[in-house]
Parts: C-alpha cells; sequence; structure tokens
C-alpha cells in the first residue's frame, strides 16, 4: 500500500494510502472501483460508459474545465489535483479556487509530479494531502513544512496578509 | 529607505536555510540538475558559461551604504573583485562557487539583502525609477507601494511556477523613466482631478523575441486595491498564459491573442471576487511603510550661489558634468547626481569594483544621506547631495573613475553581458561596446551629438534592451559567426517606442564604422538642435540606410 503526506488537525503525517489513480486510458476500460480516483474528463462522459459504481473520488489535470461542473463536484470524497510537471504551476490556482471560491472542504490531494520543495506552497494554497512522486524519500519531504514562520501576502491557511496581523 | 522588522528578517534567514538545504541536496545527488533548476533560479543562481551567477535584489534599485559595502565585500571574497549592475537594478557577480551561496546570501542577510525571485518564472524584483522619492517631477513617492508589492510577492505560494518570468514597474513622475510600458504589468501612480492617489494599470510588454509595448486595462484604480488587481491580472495569466513554448509563454502572447479589452474585462471579472477582499491594502500599512521612506535631513542648505558659479567658471568639465549628470531634486538646494559607470572603453557598462563601491558608499554618507540608486541604464546615483558639495564629489568621482559626464550621451550605453559571461548569447556584446567606446572618446564631439542612446544586446533575449534604444544593436548568429543588426529609432519614456531594423547585419569589426555613418547622417539631416529619435522620427529610415549602405541602385 502507498503512503501519503495528511495534513491531520494541522500536523502533516505520513499515513497509509488505499485510492489509486486511474488514468485517462486505464479509465477508458476499466470499470470503476470504490477507491479509484478517476479522471475527470472520465466523470464528464460518465452517461457514455457502464457506471456500476458513482465515482467518489476524481482528478483534474490544469486542461480540464472544471469550472462549470463546480456544483458536483460536491458530492465527492476526493478531488485531486494533478501537476504535469512539478514546474507548471496552474495547480496552485486550482486549488486556491477550489478552496476560496467553490467551497471545496473536502480533501484536496496534489498528485503527479509531487516533489518536496512545493509542498508549503500547494498546502499554503489549499492542498491538505500530497502523493509524493515515488521515487523520493517522502519522511524527508515532511521537513519542508516546518521552514517558514512568515507569509506576507494571504493564502487559503491564511487569508489575512501580515499587515492584517503585524 | 524601508527597514526590516523580525518579520522580514525571519523570512529571508528562512529563505537562507532552506537554500543551503537545497544546496546541500545537489551536491549530495538527492537533487537531479533538472529538479535544482528552478530552485536555484529563484534564488538568482544561474549557471553560466565559466561559472555561477548570483544576481542580488535590489528591490526598486535603492541600496543604502552598509548594503553597498556588503556588495563590495561580497565581490572582494567570493568573485574577482566587482559585480555588474544590470538593467534590472539588481547587481550580478559572475564567478560564483555553488558551495559558497548559501554562505554569501546569510550575509547579505545581515544587511537585508537577499535574491530572492531575482530570476525563475515568478514575480521578479519590482522596478521604479532611480529618482523615486527624489524627482522634482514626482507626484507621488512610489516607494512605498513597490515595498508593499515586493512583499506581496515575496514567496507568493501561487504564483511561484508561472508560465514565465514576470516583471512590474512602478512610476509615478512626469516623465517615465523607469521603461513602464517594457514591463509585464506596470502601474504609473498619479493623484486624480479629486486629489486621491489612483493607478493607471499598462499589463502585456516585454523586449525579446516579440517585444511589444503594454497596453492600458485599467484607467483610475484606487492605490488600496493595487495588491488585488495585480493578483487577479497574476491568476488569469497563471491560468491561461501559454507553457507549451517557452517563446510564446509571456504574459504579452496572452494579451495579444485575447486583446487588450478582453483580457482586462478576464482580468475585471476575476477580481469583483477579490475586490474589498483581505488584501485591500490599509491606510495604516500605507503610513507604516511610507514612514520609512519620509526623509527630513535635509539640512545642509544650498551654500554659496556665488562660489558654485564660480566653480563652473573656472572648469568646463565640471560645468559639463553638472550639466548632464545632475538632476533636480524637489528639495531646493539639493540635486541627484548619477555616477557614469561607463568611463570609456577600458571598463564594461555597468561594472563597477569593490573599491569604487566603497568610495561610493562613503561618499553616500559623506555628502549626501547615506543611500545610493541603481539605474536600470546601469549607473549609480547619489540621490541627494546638496549644490555646496558638487565640487568636491566631482573631483573624489574623477578619480575614483566614477565622474565622465557622458550621461544620456552615446557612451552612456546599455550592454549586456553577452558571450562573454552568457551562455544563451549568439554574439558578444562589450567588445562591440569597448570598440565603439574607442572611436567616440572626444567627449566634445559627444556633448555636441546631444541625447543618443545605444543599446546593445548579446541575443533576441534583449538583456540589453536594445529595442529600446535611440540606437539598438543586437548580436545575431549566422553560420556560426558573429553578426550584428542595427535598429533605429527606439525610445524609452513617455514616447516609448520600438526601433526598427534598417537593414542586413554587419560584422563585428565594421560597427564602428557603422555607428558614425548613423551619426554623420543625423549631423547632416538635423534642423538647428533637434535630438538623434526627433530627426529619425521626421525624416524615417531610408536616408539613413543610404547614409549606412550607399545609394541603392536605381531601380530601372
Ligand atoms: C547573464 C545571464 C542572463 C541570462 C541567462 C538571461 C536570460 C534572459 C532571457 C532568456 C530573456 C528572455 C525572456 C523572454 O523574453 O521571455 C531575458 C530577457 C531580459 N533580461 Fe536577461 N539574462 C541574463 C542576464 C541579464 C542581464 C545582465 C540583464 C540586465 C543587464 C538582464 C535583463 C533582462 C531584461 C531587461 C530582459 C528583457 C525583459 C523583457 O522582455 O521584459 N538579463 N534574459
Ligand atoms: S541578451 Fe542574450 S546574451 Fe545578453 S545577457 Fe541576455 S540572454 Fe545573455
Amino acid at each position: 500500500m502507498a503512503n501519503i503526506i495528511k495534513i491531520i488537525n494541522g500536523m502533516p503525517q505520513v499515513i497509509d494510502d488505499n485510492w489509486i489513480v486511474i488514468s485517462e486510458v486505464d479509465a477508458a476500460t476499466q470499470s470503476p472501483g470504490t477507491h479509484h480516483i478517476l479522471p475527470f474528463s472520465y466523470w464528464q462522459k460518465r452517461d457514455v460508459y457502464e457506471v456500476t459504481i458513482k465515482p467518489r473520488a476524481l482528478w483534474i489535470s490544469p486542461d480540464h474545465d472544471f469550472e462549470a461542473s463546480v456544483t458536483q463536484l460536491h458530492e465527492l470524497d476526493l478531488i485531486a489535483v494533478d501537476f504535469p510537471s512539478f514546474r507548471d504551476g496552474r495547480g496552485y490556482s486550482i486549488a486556491y479556487l477550489l478552496r476560496s471560491r467553490y467551497g471545496w472542504k473536502g480533501e484536496l490531494r496534489a498528485i503527479g509530479d509531487v516533489l518536496r520543495d512545493q509542498l508549503n506552497y500547494m498546502r499554503r494554497c489549499g492542498f491538505d494531502a500530497f502523493a509524493i512522486r515515488s521515487d523520493k524519500n517522502i519522511h524527508d519531504a515532511l521537513k519542508s513544512f516546518s521552514r517558514y514562520s512568515v507569509q506576507y501576502q494571504g493564502a487559503v491557511d491564511q487569508p489575512l496578509p501580515l499587515f492584517r496581523r503585524r | 529607505m524601508y527597514q526590516y522588522d523580525d518579520y522580514d528578517a525571519s523570512l529571508v534567514s528562512e529563505r537562507v536555510e532552506e537554500f543551503r538545504d537545497q544546496v546541500a541536496r545537489r551536491i549530495s545527488g538527492e537533487l537531479t540538475k533538472e529538479e535544482f533548476l528552478p530552485l536555484r533560479l529563484q534564488n538568482g543562481l544561474y549557471m553560466q558559461k565559466h561559472a555561477y551567477m548570483l544576481r542580488v535584489a535590489v528591490p526598486y534599485g535603492v541600496l543604502s551604504a552598509d548594503q553597498l559595502r556588503m556588495l563590495a565585500h561580497i565581490a572582494r571574497t567570493y568573485d574577482r573583485g566587482y559585480g555588474h549592475f544590470t538593467t534590472r537594478q539588481n547587481i550580478q557577480f559572475n564567478w560564483i562557487k555553488l558551495e559558497d551561496t548559501p554562505t554569501i546570501l546569510a550575509e547579505l542577510a545581515t544587511v537585508q539583502m537577499h535574491a530572492i525571485q531575482t530570476s525563475g518564472n515568478c514575480v521578479r524584483n519590482i522596478t521604479t525609477e532611480q529618482f523615486a522619492g527624489v524627482a522634482n517631477d514626482e507626484v507621488i513617492d512610489p516607494r512605498p507601494l513597490a515595498e508593499l508589492l515586493r512583499q506581496w510577492s515575496t514567496l507568493n505560494p501561487e504564483f511561484a511556477f508561472l508560465p514565465r518570468k514576470f516583471k512590474i514597474a512602478l512610476s509615478s513622475s512626469a516623465q517615465d523613466r523607469a521603461a513602464v510600458r517594457m514591463h509585464d504589468v506596470g502601474i504609473f501612480l498619479h493623484q486624480n482631478a479629486a486629489g486621491e492617489k489612483v493607478l493607471r494599470v499598462f499589463a502585456g510588454g516585454g523586449l525579446g523575441r516579440t517585444p511589444i509595448l503594454s497596453a492600458q486595462i485599467r484607467e483610475e484604480l484606487p492605490w488600496q486595491h493595487m495588491l488585488s488587481y495585480v493578483e487577479a491580472v497574476l491568476r488569469v495569466y497563471n491560468r491561461y498564459g501559454r507553457r507549451d513554448n517557452k517563446y510564446k509563454a509571456r504574459i504579452k502572447i496572452l494579451v495579444k491573442a485575447l486583446g487588450a479589452d478582453v483580457f482586462a474585462k478576464e482580468v475585471e471579472e476575476e477580481w469583483a471576487h477579490l475586490k474589498d477582499g483581505p488584501s485591500t491594502l490599509t491606510e495604516v500599512e500605507y503610513q507604516r511603510v511610507a514612514y520609512f521612506f519620509e526623509e527630513s535631513r535635509y539640512n545642509r542648505g544650498a551654500g554659496d550661489e556665488a562660489i558654485f558659479q564660480m566653480q563652473l567658471a573656472a572648469n568646463t568639465r565640471f560645468a559639463q558634468w553638472v550639466k548632464r549628470n545632475t538632476r533636480a531634486h524637489k528639495v531646493v538646494g539639493y540635486v541627484s547626481v548619477t555616477l557614469s559607470t561607463k568611463p570609456g572603453a577600458a571598463i564594461p557598462p555597468g561594472d563597477v569594483t569593490a573599491k569604487q563601491m566603497e568610495y561610493v558608499a562613503e561618499w553616500s554618507e559623506r555628502f549626501g544621506l547615506g543611500e545610493i540608486r541603481v539605474a536600470h541604464e546601469q549607473n549609480l546615483i547619489l540621490p541627494d547631495i546638496a549644490q555646496a558639495d558638487l565640487y568636491t564629489l566631482w573631483q573624489l568621482a574623477c578619480e575614483a573613475g566614477l565622474g565622465t559626464p557622458n550621461l544620456g550621451l552615446l557612451t552612456d550605453m546599455i550592454v549586456c553581458p553577452g558571450g562573454d559571461y552568457c551562455s544563451l548569447a549568439n554574439a558578444r556584446s562589450l567588445p562591440i561596446a569597448q570598440a565603439i567606446a574607442e572611436r567616440f572618446e572626444d567627449l566634445d564631439f559627444l556633448f555636441d551629438l546631444g541625447d543618443l542612446s545605444l543599446n546593445i544586446s548579446g541575443c533576441i533575449n534583449a538583456c540589453g534592451h536594445h529595442h529600446m534604444g535611440n540606437v539598438g544593436i543586437l548580436g545575431v548568429d549566422k553560420d556560426g559567426e558573429e553578426w550584428y543588426q542595427v535598429t533605429l529609432g527606439g525610445a524609452q519614456g513617455n514616447h516609448s517606442a520600438l526601433g526598427k531594423v534598417i537593414g542586413p547585419a554587419f560584422r563585428a569589426q565594421e560597427m564602428p564604422d557603422v555607428i558614425e555613418r548613423v551619426v554623420t547622417t543625423y549631423c547632416d539631416l538635423r534642423v538647428q538642435d533637434e535630438a538623434f529619435v526627433d530627426t529619425v522620427a521626421r525624416v524615417g529610415l531610408a536616408p539613413f540606410k543610404v547614409g549606412i549602405y550607399g545609394q541603392p541602385k536605381a531601380a530601372a
């Protein structure tokens, strides 16, 4: 079973994880299981497929146009946002929107090219779960959450900028 | 100038420790080259031709005497005794060892300096003009807002991995001296009819492969909304800017593709959600920041006017220097002095030695209020000098090689490091600058030519602002050889313009002759004391082409 980092009561911890991310290709051939994180595109076309189980989790790629369907997303247990490359920063804005504008309260997980040096930024934008790239040491990655005691600007974790707290 | 409190200081030291750890992980191999790349860039560390280059942030170009001394110390201890001031008002060190960088950053932190976001695909150093706060044509001091933008952009979690680099400039003078419209976002701060501080916002400017001057997207934005508005711009850009092609990734391409009106509408829609939210600036915060920029120590007085007139009369070079290199100040009796880093052929523009930095620091304390500015033209400024001290300062500056009276003249060139240092270069720029400086050594001739900007870039990236030079030189590669393309008619300022290519490129050895032909053609064509750009605007390129390439063959 894989590990992820999950923030529980404000504390990032390594925990076991039993969700499986289903790629776009696999989604076309497989029918969803209870612990599958399905591609948003699959779900959009859901009446085309034989859906036996209602999806509980979806992943959004930055290319997916998820905003029109945002009210339906609220029925899910988990939303994951894919980082096709750790240098692609669109996922930060998507997380910000899901949390601040669309009121997503459930688990928001970063998947894909998720590396240690981005974790603090991701957390500040609203992610609370992190599937660290499997070739990296997940326990070392935990250290990145405690580097900073100061944030100038408001974000999801602390909407008030420093100048309102100085 | 702005003083750190505990928050600012902690953030910078926490950043140093984070980078120390990242460097250690790179050295141990835990981080691959590719993974380390954006991390080091966000700390101003480039891998260049010969060595690492470190770009240290000089927020909106303002330095204290102690900071400049620290830069001298870094130059001497970790580099080869000099630093290079850039068009982004920062300083670069060209010969840095990777292992030394955490220590260098820790030393910089002791004087409230850092290298955060001086490179990489994030919001870069905020720039403004070199005379901010002291210019006589300034409406409001832009520095407090520039500092507020600096803080907002520093380690902003949402915008650290943008499609491309992002540059913001702010100006509030009658004359734009900050090249505002060639930035990704440009802000003019001014006072509206009701006496309120408002911002005119431009977006989508930039040089490089596709040079574009920005378009206005907002007429009167109350200053309190600056951060939320810029946030809206960046969110739209972060989500919709192109990432498939590095050359099309800048915001200018998005603004152009959508059209400025549609882009502005997108921004307004995004901003509607943010307006009046927590990032709306408060008067209290503005006053807290502005307090550090208010100066009341102007007490030296103008001195004896008769003596000053005698000094001017007795020494032509001094009089020329005063005329060219000093500028009116908002306080009577004071002037701002530009120390030219371009004394002639021997020194690459923008290069300043550790010893010179120490002199400048000392003069800033002895004659000024302990402050120094960096101009995007790569010169250093002493913003607050009493008229009575000018003569002494001029003598000292001349001894130190910083007293050349060539501000705004042909030899006051903006030049990028080019092929001598930069691994992206197509051609060298420094030897071209040197050869031209040698040809135009006669200062009196240059005075006669008057204002003429010459900018050189070693490749299409345009770090030397060649598009904005009255005369621009661009290094190009043809079959592995270095060639140089000439543009005419570029200008910065209120009437910003992009230069136009005049024709086929030249070889390096031809360049001094080519520039001489440009200048001769201008002298033949100008009426009375018409400035170079005005002549080009009036007559167009055709007569210059003839002057440079010779008479075209008759068509028949
Ligand atoms: C030495 C290593 C340097 C490298 C590798 C480098 C890299 C680049 C690149 C890739 C671009 C094109 C960006 C684009 O259009 O998207 C660029 C533009 C630019 N760089 Fe540099 N640069 C270097 C040094 C400098 C220096 C020394 C300066 C200042 C003197 C500078 C200031 C600028 C400016 C002002 C632009 C154009 C800005 C714009 O398009 O808005 N760079 N640089
Ligand atoms: S213009 Fe080109 S050669 Fe010059 S510094 Fe920039 S990237 Fe290097």
